[in-house]
């Protein structure tokens, strides 16, 4: 990626995923610019402050926050990261700040940790023999596709992510919900990436354990009367 | 984890522990192809692997229904700044 080529006035043309084009047509005001950035950040950033305060409202008011912050300071954005990343980390002070006023911010000083002390295992011990599986999961592929997503599955799952400790929460939301990149929330979180592999396997593993309880709590473990 | 460097048989209830990392793509070659061994022959642990990307999969699809495409209004509102922002 050398110099840029010829002017790039006619927006359709314009790459808008390049940050220096995308940056360069904000400074100088190109409402289509803004717009795209809009489209395409507003989402999920309000998806992620979801997991920072306690209401979708509150979410809302942060993302609109995070985007005059944007527009104010987009003059003195440097570079030294992406610019999703700068916005990204726009959002999360402002989240910060007002989950601490409703006292629901994710603690971010156990992020330092591996994340990992006081965990149970991804399967209880009593599952095992020797090391190997006495009690070992149930098929769920046996169950109706209906039945695996159906609302009441996806409510299970959304309830579980809930009640995730919170940085596990925000680890495994932005990965497996928002389709970030394990990069991006290293980055954005300030981890490590063997500290983003722990939060992200504990997470995992708790929505596993709460979805085998639900799908197979009652008919299929119980075989004995 | 020094344990399993020395031992030659991966043990389920390691393997339980290491489906994220293997999923990541967080583990040498070798640790890689052991794993790849031990789930060619148990049925429980291939089990784990499937249901890890089930979990993903489920919890991709609560995306859309979590949150709405941003209010027409917010969205005016927030043009507006940009434009006010810029020419004046």
């Amino acid at each position: 990626m050398g110099e840029r080529e010829g002017d790039a006035t006619a927006s359709d043309e314009v790459d808008f995923t390049d940050d220096r084009v995308l940056v360069a047509a904000l400074r100088r005001g190109d409402e289509e610019a803004f717009s795209w950035l809009l489209d395409r950040y507003d989402a999920s950033l309000r998806r992620m402050a979801l997991g920072f305060v306690s209401t979708p409202a509150v979410a809302d008011e942060v993302v609109q926050e995070t985007w005059l912050g944007v527009i104010k300071g987009i003059d003195r954005f440097e570079g030294r990261s992406s610019l999703k990343t700068w916005i990204y980390r726009i959002m999360m002070n402002i989240a910060r700040t007002r989950g601490v006023r409703e006292s629901r911010s994710v603690p971010f000083a156990s992020l330092g940790g591996d994340g990992s002390e006081g965990e149970q295992p991804a399967f209880s011990p009593d599952r095992f023999q020797g090391g190997g599986w006495t009690a070992p999961p149930a098929p769920w592929d046996e169950l109706p596709v209906e039945r695996l997503e159906a609302k009441d599955t996806l409510a299970q799952v959304r309830a579980a992510l809930a009640e995730l400790p919170p940085s596990q929460r925000l680890v495994m939301s932005m990965r497996d919900l928002d389709g970030a990149t394990a990069e991006e929330v290293c980055d954005l979180l300030e981890i490590s990436p063997g500290n983003q592999r722990v939060l992200l396997h504990r997470a995992r593993a708790k929505v596993r354990q709460r979805l085998e309880d639900a799908l197979l709590g009652d008919d299929v473990v119980r075989a004995d009367p | 984890m020094k344990l399993w460097r020395r031992r030659k048989e991966l043990h389920c209830v390691e393997f339980v522990e290491l489906v994220t990392d293997y999923l990541e793509g967080a583990l040498p070659d070798r640790e890689v192809r052991r794993i790849d061994e031990h789930l060619h022959a148990c049925a429980g642990c291939h089990r784990v692997l499937d249901q890890w990307r089930e979990v993903i999969h489920l919890t991709g699809m609560l995306r859309d229904e979590q949150v709405d495409a941003i209010d027409p209004e917010i969205r005016a509102d927030l043009m507006a700044a940009f434009r006010d922002s810029r020419g004046g």
